[in-house]
């Protein structure tokens, strides 16, 4: 099943590289991006029952995650975000029903479904750049190609000048914007971010948003991100999924997403009063 | 500098000790008289050093170190490995190891002489035997204390099993086998110059032993430098190999170590600030070492 899901990817993959690294050389700097419109895929869930088996932490969801979209994902701690999102990786099998990638029933874990982690996912023995490069060499990209296409990533988000550092020597919003950058240089289809911003002060937060926002652009790829802070989802989400005890509560749209100036917008304070009471009850 | 020449002073001051107690034939309970004194056991090791045997005792015992060390490396963090990552293997090879364990090495010399046609394969499997076990042990702890997450991230990125292995398992590992590692090559020599005492031929153990037998006491000192410094030397090496292929350890406990002498440089002229200075220096400098045989000594527990 994985390899009919990878053989889309990987055709795509491999006139991509060479584009974007002629753009990484042309135009210098940091301007210059890997970015080449990767199709997102559409995930869905029917029926499915997440968690550890013996302890269901999420039962009957229901949710189609459109090709492209982001969709944030925010509700209590310990309702089970962090578990859909390790389901949809691949990496949890559902105890009941059924999860799809385009219509096919996913198996595990694919370099088509990249997963950025909250705490340091980055191997501390390899540098910045090894990092970055490390999804590139499993994809079987050729050394010389992955070392100029990670640096381009690093370059992107900012840090290409640290290429050579190890993650303990950096500081932690640098390491989640490596980890950005690592989970977007393997060319995914679809990025799933746990609290990938949590443990960031509000203002590296607000700019790693940001930065978030500007990296995905072209990417195409489908993303679901997991929050506890309701502003970053509203902020960052073309729709707002809520957990609540036990299950999925609501989807939701949200006005003018990726909008600074949306916040006062009546429709947006009156989804995020909306989301605010749900959560509390 | 001032913890070189420390060290310097404190193996002067071991030997001037001997000299003292040995010239001067110091009988206290304990008896120095019959002992040999640091010049006749130097006067014998320059003859020795001169002569042919001595070499050849020597590479004959690294040689036997050498092979037997870095096989029970292989099959250690070999072993340890698959232990640690297969419910199969841990149940197929757990209690066979478990049992195996903790019989001496130097006690299985018996099973050495029946198994292998010769004293020198016997030596070797001694050896590895005797450096297997802290090396699996170590392996099999490191390997089952990796951070799940680096496994989970090498997997959503598309890594199979061999990828894991080889770009998450084996360098995050790498801290923990080394601490075995260090055990080992310490065990090693014990059971080496044991085995080489017992059926060897040639070798600085089986030398020592002659010497011992004839009663050509400052022989029998000069087979137990050589012991000494070729340990200290094999030890050193692991140890910095180790301490190189892990730099990208955060040493938390290194940088503290190395700052506090700053300050206290600039109070030097007076006479008796140096003494603290070299107090702390070498304290933080043993302070890595006492983990380092804290863990050796979990080791041998366990």
């Amino acid at each position: 099943m994985s390899t009919s899901s990878e053989t889309v990817p990987n055709t795509s993959s491999d006139t991509a590289p060479s584009r974007s690294t002629d753009t990484g050389r042309s135009t210098s700097s940091g301007a210059a991006a890997p970015t080449t419109p990767v199709r997102g895929t559409r995930l869905t869930l029917t029926g499915a029952s997440l968690g550890r088996p013996g302890a269901p932490a999420l039962d009957k969801v229901d949710l189609d995650v459109a090709p492209g979209e982001i969709l944030t994902v925010v509700g209590p701690s310990g309702c089970g975000k962090s578990t859909l999102l390790r389901t949809l990786a691949g990496l949890l099998a559902p105890l009941a029903g059924e999860i799809a990638q385009d219509g096919q029933p996913l198996t595990g874990p694919s370099a088509d479904r990249a997963l950025v982690f909250q705490e340091d996912a980055l191997l501390p023995w390899r540098a910045l750049r090894a990092n970055v490069e490390l999804p590139l060499a499993i994809r079987g990209v050729p050394r010389a190609r992955r070392r100029e296409q990670a640096q381009a990533w690093l370059e992107r988000v900012g840090l290409g000048s640290q290429a050579r550092q190890l993650p303990h020597r950096v500081s932690g919003g640098q390491r989640q914007r490596v980890q950005l950058a690592r989970a977007l240089a393997g060319r995914p289809r679809a990025v799933l971010m746990d609290e990938p911003f949590g443990a960031l002060d509000a203002q590296t937060r607000a700019g790693m948003q940001d930065l978030l926002v500007e990296v995905l652009q072209g990417t195409g790829a489908t993303v679901v991100f997991v929050t506890h802070d309701v502003d970053e989802a509203l902020f960052l989400g073309d729709r707002v999924a809520l957990l609540g005890a036990g299950g999925l509560v609501a989807v939701r749209d949200i006005p003018r997403p990726r909008d600074r100036g949306a916040h006062d917008d009546p429709a947006r304070v009156a989804l995020r009063r909306d989301v605010l009471t749900s959560l509390g009850t | 500098m001032k913890r070189y020449a420390l060290r310097v002073v404190s193996l002067a001051a071991a030997l001037g000790l001997w000299q003292a107690l040995t010239s001067l034939d110091i009988d206290l309970w304990l008896r120095f008289s019959q002992f040999p004194t640091v010049t006749d056991v130097a006067r014998t090791f320059a003859a020795r050093v001169s002569g042919p045997d001595y070499w050849t005792d020597l590479t004959d015992s690294l040689t036997r170190i050498l092979t037997g060390f870095l096989l029970a490396a292989v099959l250690g963090v070999a072993t340890g490995v698959l232990v640690a990552r297969s419910r199969l293997a841990e149940d197929l090879l757990g209690p066979v190891l478990e049992v195996i364990r903790p019989i001496p090495a130097i006690a299985l010399v018996p099973v050495a002489i029946l198994l292998f046609p010769s004293n020198e394969q016997g030596i070797v499997f001694i050896t590895c035997t005797a450096a297997f076990f802290p090396v699996l042990v170590s392996t099999r702890h490191a390997v089952r204390a990796l951070t799940p997450v680096w496994e989970e991230a090498v997997r959503t990125m598309g890594g199979g099993r061999w990828r894991i292995l080889g770009s998450v398992v084996l360098p995050g590992a790498l801290p923990g086998v080394f601490g075995g590692l260090s055990v080992g090559i310490g065990v090693s020599w014990i059971c080496v110059i044991s085995a080489e005492m017992i059926s060897g031929q040639y070798g600085v153990g089986y030398r020592t032993w002659q010497d011992y037998t004839v009663v050509d006491y400052p022989g029998v000192f000069v087979g137990m430098v050589t012991i000494g410094v070729l340990g200290w030397l094999t030890s050193t090496a692991v140890e910095l190999l180790g301490r190189r292929l892990t730099r990208w350890l955060p040493r938390s406990a290194y940088v503290p170590g190395a700052r506090p002498p700053r300050p206290d440089r600039s109070v030097t002229p007076a006479a008796a600030a140096p003494a603290p200075t070299n107090g702390t220096g070498t304290g933080t400098g043993t302070g890595t070492g006492v983990t380092r045989s804290e863990e050796a000594r979990d080791e041998h527990l366990v």
